[in-house]
């Protein structure tokens, strides 16, 4: 191998990745390599071994000619290696193949620097008609480099005096045009009604309408008037996403200047202004949450892009302390099972391959704190007994449309759907399969909340069943 | 008004009988389970007086029963919690709270106090329950 590699220096010119040492199928991956599992689909002609090498080459060190300063270096470490490909289950064009990256690759806590790596340049690639990562796994040593969230879920439950149940949001709806005044009146009924948290959307930063400024001051007021009228914590998402970090770092300290306990970030602001909120929010005690506005845009499609479970591996090093991972039984993409995934990936502490999950690799977290995931889109009281049995507790359940289209107000859309979940959370705890008793348990918690009885009378048919883009590669094996 | 502070306030106040299934849950789960009471139901006052120990080798859920009724009887006039307490690696925190004895149904509840700051702008904010206008142990 080494030898026949000199010759081809020699030779120079266009050397099939493969020669070059980006094809190990003998290489034992070491535990401080990172490991990525991408999803090829080799243009044809192209032998799927030569494919996934040039995946590793243009991952890592490689270009599209022998270069001789190569020779400078210890290649052998930078080089990325495929080491396994195996067929697609199902589906003849498509490959797995398996990458190991060095420790020395990529930069000590920087997202931005191992995104550069693994997805910089290679997935434009020609040789390849599509490519997708599907899994990383990471190792200890990389993850130890990394902070994680500012506070994680023990602590966040701690801070809003919460437990053992789910926590209630919704976005403050409609969308875009509000006034300032107008905004903190549905954030105040919202909260007052029984809800936890209210958020903004995500493409709420400050236009004309309504400056961020104002739209702050009105939603920390409708906040603290709803702990008064309730007397148990509350808090309002304030966005903080901006054109610049100056201005970002400006309504943070606003936000902690009137007493917010979170603020918010779209994804839309880039892997390295996300670090920076994350080590702000370290430094200042504020919980983090981020809408993941723009994931759709690469993560929905199977054969091109990124897996979601990927970006939440890298939100949780990156450090942030909620995330939308969605619903399942809501009005965006997520089959089930990969939804579940991803929630696992976010919350456990030790994650498990689980083929029927999608989840590929095992991944130890390394005490990184663990992420709340965020349930929203298309969500309501009827709906209570799934979500609680899809996703456990440690989740935000966020009805926007949920809570503010209560034929009766806001306030008694919040109460419907406080007393839907605290009813279910009950039942559950004393033992009822909730799945099967759920419209039951509802219907009699109705018995004592009229805002609950009309919050099931007209959600009652609402459902949105159409097919997963995004699926597992296999079936779940009917157990008998 | 009504204080609604842990999972279950905004469901009618649960029964005796409630009550124990739901110690039942905390002790199946391997927890802890702990009763906490206060007359102060300020939503930051984090620390309430400890009736006992946390009881973390119940053998049944009765044993935890007989405590709450005991200071129920003890402290009728105070609000009543019964928190679950996970000593497991990455949680070693609460994962049940709810409140099981309400000294009243119509709490007085709390005056907002604002301060106008600055350019007038900005309010800073001081939330006080109304019976803290009375000793401790005096309140309902």
């Amino acid at each position: 191998m080494v030898e026949s590699k000199q010759a081809k220096y020699k030779k120079g010119g266009v050397v099939e990745y493969r020669e070059m040492g980006y094809w190990q199928p003998d290489y034992e991956p070491k535990d401080t390599d990172t490991l990525a599992l991408f999803r090829i689909t080799p243009q044809p002609g192209v032998e799927p071994e030569e494919a996934a090498a040039a995946v590793a080459g243009e991952s890592s060190t490689a270009t599209w000619t022998v270069v001789w300063t190569d020779r400078l270096t210890t290649l052998e470490r930078y080089q990325a290696k495929a080491f396994r490909v195996e067929p697609v289950p199902g589906n003849p064009e498509q490959y797995f193949a398996h990458i190991a990256y060095d420790l020395a690759l990529f930069e000590e806590g920087s997202i931005p620097n191992m995104t550069s790596s693994i997805i910089g340049n290679v997935f434009g690639f020609k040789a390849l008609k599509a490519l997708r990562l599907e899994d990383l796994r990471v190792p200890v040593a990389y993850l130890k480099t990394f902070l994680g969230a500012p506070h994680g879920i023990p602590v966040e439950r701690d801070l809003l005096n919460k437990y053992g149940r789910p926590i209630l949001g919704a976005t403050v709806k409609p969308k875009l045009g509000l006034s300032g005044r107008n905004y903190g009146r549905v954030v105040y009924e919202a909260l007052t009604g029984g809800l936890d948290f209210t958020k903004d959307d995500e493409n709420i930063n400050s236009q004309p309408f309504m400056r961020w400024r104002d739209r702050f001051n009105y939603a920390q007021e409708a906040v603290m008037r709803a702990e008064q009228m309730s007397g148990e914590r509350k808090g309002h998402y304030m966005n903080v996403t901006a054109a610049d970090m100056e201005q970002v770092y400006e309504r943070l300290e606003f936000a902690k200047e009137i007493g917010s306990v979170i603020v918010m970030v779209d994804l839309t602001m880039g892997y390295t202004a996300l670090q920076s909120v994350s080590k702000w929010c370290h430094k200042n005690g504020m919980i983090l949450h981020l809408h993941r506005a723009s994931h759709a845009t690469f993560t929905r499609q199977k054969n091109h892009g990124i897996s979601f479970r990927v970006l939440a591996k890298w939100m949780r090093m990156l450090g942030v302390d909620h995330i939308h991972a969605g619903t399942a039984v809501g009005k965006l993409e997520g089959d089930p099972n990969l939804v579940r995934g991803y929630y696992d990936i976010l919350r456990e502490q030790h994650v498990y391959p689980d083929p029927v999950k999608g989840i590929f690799f095992e991944q130890d977290w390394a005490y990184l704190p663990a992420v709340m995931p965020v349930a929203s889109g298309g969500i309501h009281a009827g709906q209570m007994h799934q979500l609680l049995t899809l996703f456990g507790d440690d989740v935000v359940l966020q009805f926007g449309g949920g809570t503010i289209g209560h034929p009766m107000g806001i306030a008694a859309g919040a109460t419907a759907n406080r007393v839907a979940l605290e009813a279910m959370v009950q039942a559950r705890n004393e033992g009822r399969d909730i799945l099967a008793e759920g419209p039951e348990i509802l219907k009699k918690a109705a018995q004592h909340s009229p805002a609950l009885a009309a919050a099931l009378e007209l959600w009652k048919d609402v459902t949105f069943d159409y097919t997963s883009t995004d699926t597992a590669d296999v079936l779940p094996t009917p157990t008998l | 008004m009504r204080i609604h502070q842990g999972t279950f306030s905004f469901l009618p106040d649960l029964t005796d009988e409630e009550i124990e299934r739901q110690i039942a849950y905390i002790r199946q789960n391997g927890w802890a389970v702990s009763i906490e009471y206060s007359d102060d139901p300020h939503p930051y006052n984090t620390f309430w007086h400890m009736w006992g120990l946390p009881m973390f080798d119940l053998e049944d859920a009765a044993g935890a029963m007989y405590e709450f009724r005991k200071c129920r009887e003890a402290f009728p006039k105070h609000y009543i919690k019964i928190n679950g307490f996970d000593p497991s690696p990455m949680w070693q925190a609460q994962r049940v709270s709810f409140i099981a004895h309400r000294p009243t149904q119509d709490d007085p509840g709390f005056r907002l106090r604002r301060l106008v700051w600055s350019d007038g702008r900005v309010q800073k904010y001081g939330l006080e329950p109304y019976v803290e206008d009375r000793p401790a142990g005096e309140r309902y």
